[in-house]
C-alpha cells in the first residue's frame, strides 16, 4: 500500500494519546499532573484527528462515516473517538474512579477499532493477524507511557520513575510483539497469484499492457513507489527507534525532564517508521493486475 | 439465490483488446446521470483518469509458445462484496432487487477504505470529484423504458464487435449469461477470497482441425486429375434436381 501520512500520524498520535490517558488513569495521578496530562492526550488526539480529515475527499460529510457502526470497524471508529476524547476531558475536569474506568473502557475500544480496520481485510495477508490489533496497543502504550514519565519528571518527579519502568516493560513487549509481526509478515506466501487473478492456469504470465499509459489510482494507492533501500532503511529506523534508542535515554536519566522528552520524540520518530512500514508492507493483490508497480 | 443478480460474462476467447468497450463506457458515464467521469491532464505528458473498465493485455506461456490474452477488467458485482460492509457511511451498498453494487457519491466521503477492501482494485477515486467509482452496469440504461428493449443493456456490451461481452441474470438458469458459464466453463476471479464475482469469464479455448487421411483424398476423383472427370452438360439435371434433402 501506499502509506498516507494523514493515517500515520493520526494512528500514531491518537496512540500515545490513549497510552497517556491509560497510564495517568492507572496510576491514580491527580492535581497538575492529571490537568497537564489529560490536555496533552486531547490535543494528541485532536491533532490527530485533524490529520485523518486530510486523508477524506469530503471532510464536510465526515458526519456520516458515523452510519453503519453495524458493519464497518471505521465507522465504530469514527464514534468511538470523539466518545473517548468527551471522556479524557470530563476525566481531566472531575477526576473520578468511574469515569476513568469509562474513559479506559472507550481508549481500548478505541484501539481495537483502529487495529480492526486493517486486521478485518482477508487479502491484506500482512494486516490480517491479531497482532496488528496488539501492536497497535503496545506502542501506543508504549509512547504514552514515555510521555506520561517526562511530564511527570517535570510536575511530580515521585511519578517519574515508576512511569520510567513501565515504559520501558511495555516497551520492551510492544518491541517484541513487533518483531514478531515482522517475522511473520517474510514468511507469508500471497495466496493470490497471477494465474488466479485472470484465472488462466500457467505459470508463466506477463502482463503487456494495464489498460492506461499512464498512472491511475491504481498504481498510485496501492504502492509505495519507493526504492527497496528506503523501505529497508524504514524498518531499520523502526527497529533502533522503536525501543532501543529510547530506551537507553530512559535508562539514562529515569528522573530528567528533558532527557525523558527526548525519549518520547525519538520513539514517535520511530513510531512514525513504524506505522509507514506498516502500510508500505502489505501487499495489495490488486497489484497483480499492474505489474509495472508490482 | 432466488433474486436476480445481473452480471457480465465476457469471452476471454473472443476478446480482441480493441477497447471499444472501454470507451463506450467511458462515454456513456461520461455523459449520463451518474457523470462526469473525469481526467486529470489528459492531453498532457503525464494523463491519468477514472476509469469504470480497462482492458489489460497478458502473454501466457513462453516464446515462442505464447498466446496473448486481453483481459478486460470491471467491478464484478461481487455477491459477497466485501467492499459494501467496510463503508462507514453506508454510500456503497450492493442492490436487493438486481445485486448491482453501486455507490451513492452524494453519501461518500471518499475515504477510499473501500477500494483497499476490493481485492480487484475495481473502485477507482475520481480525483476531481473526490469520490468513489466503479462499474454500475449502466443501472441509468439498462431499465430505461424510452430505449428501444435491445439497447437496454451496459454501453459495453452494445459497443463490442466480437460480441465478448454477454449481460444478463446469473440466478435466472435460462438467461443467455448463464447458459454461457454452465457450458462453456465459466469462471470466478481469484476464488481464494470467497467473494463469489457475478461477472464470469469464459475460458481461451483451443480450435484445432483434425484432418484424417481419408479427407486428404477426393473419393469422387479416383483419377486425380480434375480435368478428366465427365463434365456435365449445362442443360442436364444437377443433383439437386433429382434428390429431395
Ligand atoms: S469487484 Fe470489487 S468493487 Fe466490485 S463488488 Fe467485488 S469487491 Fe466490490
Ligand atoms: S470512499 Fe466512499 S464509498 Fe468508499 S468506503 Fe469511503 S465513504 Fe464508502
Amino acid at each position: 500500500m501506499n502509506p498516507a501520512w494523514s493515517v500515520v500520524l493520526f494512528t500514531t498520535l491518537a496512540g500515545a494519546g490513549q497510552g497517556l490517558y491509560l497510564a495517568l488513569f492507572a496510576a491514580q495521578a491527580g492535581g497538575r499532573l492529571l490537568q497537564a496530562g489529560m490536555a496533552i492526550a486531547l490535543a494528541l488526539l485532536g491533532a490527530g484527528l485533524l490529520a485523518s480529515f486530510f486523508h477524506l475527499g469530503h471532510p464536510e460529510r465526515a458526519w456520516r462515516a458515523a452510519a453503519m457502526w453495524r458493519t464497518s470497524w471505521l465507522s465504530r471508529e469514527v464514534i468511538v473517538l470523539p466518545a473517548f476524547m468527551a471522556l479524557v476531558l470530563a476525566y481531566g475536569l472531575m477526576p473520578g474512579m468511574a469515569l476513568g474506568a469509562l474513559g479506559a473502557v472507550a481508549c481500548v475500544a478505541l484501539f481495537v477499532c483502529t487495529g480492526m480496520i486493517y486486521a478485518c481485510l482477508p487479502f491484506l495477508q500482512e494486516w490480517r493477524t491479531p497482532l496488528t490489533i496488539v501492536n497497535f496497543t503496545l506502542l501506543g502504550c508504549a509512547s504514552g507511557l514515555t510521555a506520561a514519565a517526562a511530564l511527570a519528571a517535570w510536575l511530580e518527579p515521585a511519578l517519574a520513575r515508576p512511569f520510567a519502568q513501565a515504559a520501558l516493560v511495555v516497551g520492551a513487549l510492544a518491541y517484541l510483539g513487533r518483531i514478531a509481526s515482522l517475522a511473520r509478515n517474510a514468511r507469508l506466501r500471497p495466496k493470490s497469484t497471477l494465474a488466479t487473478a485472470i484465472g488462466v492456469k500457467h505459470p508463466r504470465i506477463r502482463q503487456i499492457a494495464q489498460g492506461a499509459m499512464g498512472g491511475s489510482f491504481n498504481t498510485r494507492e496501492f504502492f509505495h513507489g519507493r526504492p527497496r533501500e528506503v523501505v529497508r532503511a524504514a524498518r531499520w529506523t523502526l527497529l533502533a527507534l522503536v525501543f532501543p534508542a529510547p530506551a537507553a535515554l530512559v535508562l539514562a536519566g529515569p528522573g530528567s525532564a528533558p532527557l525523558l522528552a527526548a525519549a518520547f520524540l525519538l520513539q514517535y520518530a520511530g513510531l512514525l517508521a513504524e506505522r509507514w512500514y506498516f502500510f508500505a508492507e502489505a501487499k495489495h493483490p490488486q497489484n497483480l493486475y499492474y505489474q509495472s508497480i508490482a | 439465490m432466488t433474486t436476480k443478480q445481473l452480471a457480465l460474462v465476457i469471452d476471454l476467447n473472443v476478446c480482441v483488446g480493441c477497447h471499444a468497450c472501454v470507451t463506450s463506457c467511458k462515454g456513456w458515464n461520461n455523459a449520463g446521470e451518474a457523470g462526469p467521469l473525469t481526467d486529470q491532464n489528459p492531453y498532457g505528458a503525464d494523463p491519468s483518469g477514472t476509469f469504470f473498465n480497462r482492458v489489460q493485455t497478458f502473454e501466457v506461456g513462453e516464446f515462442p509458445k505464447t498466446e496473448t490474452v486481453h483481459f478486460p477488467k470491471s467491478c464484478l458485482h461481487c455477491e459477497d462484496p466485501p467492499c459494501v460492509p467496510v463503508c462507514p457511511t453506508g454510500a456503497s451498498y450492493k442492490r436487493a432487487e438486481d445485486g448491482i453494487v453501486l455507490v451513492d457519491y452524494d453519501k461518500c466521503i471518499g475515504c477510499k477504505y473501500c477500494s483497499w477492501a476490493c481485492p480487484y482494485g475495481a473502485r477507482e477515486i475520481d480525483e476531481s470529484q473526490k469520490v468513489m467509482k466503479k462499474c454500475t452496469l449502466c443501472v441509468d440504461r439498462i431499465y430505461d423504458q424510452k430505449l428501444p428493449e435491445a439497447e437496454r443493456k451496459p454501453a459495453c456490451v452494445l459497443a463490442c464487435p466480437t460480441s465478448a461481452r454477454l449481460f444478463g441474470d446469473i440466478h435466472d438458469p435460462e438467461s443467455e449469461a448463464s447458459r454461457a458459464i454452465r457450458e462453456q466453463g465459466g469462471y470466478a476471479l481469484m476464488p481464494e477470497w470467497g467473494t463469489q464475482p457475478a461477472n464470469h469469464y469464459l475460458p481461451r479455448r483451443k480450435t484445432e482441425k483434425h484432418l484424417h487421411a481419408d479427407e486428404l483424398v477426393r473419393h469422387d476423383n479416383p483419377l486425380k486429375v480434375d480435368g478428366k472427370l465427365p463434365r456435365p452438360d449445362a442443360g442436364e439435371p444437377a443433383l439437386d434436381d433429382v434428390t429431395s434433402w
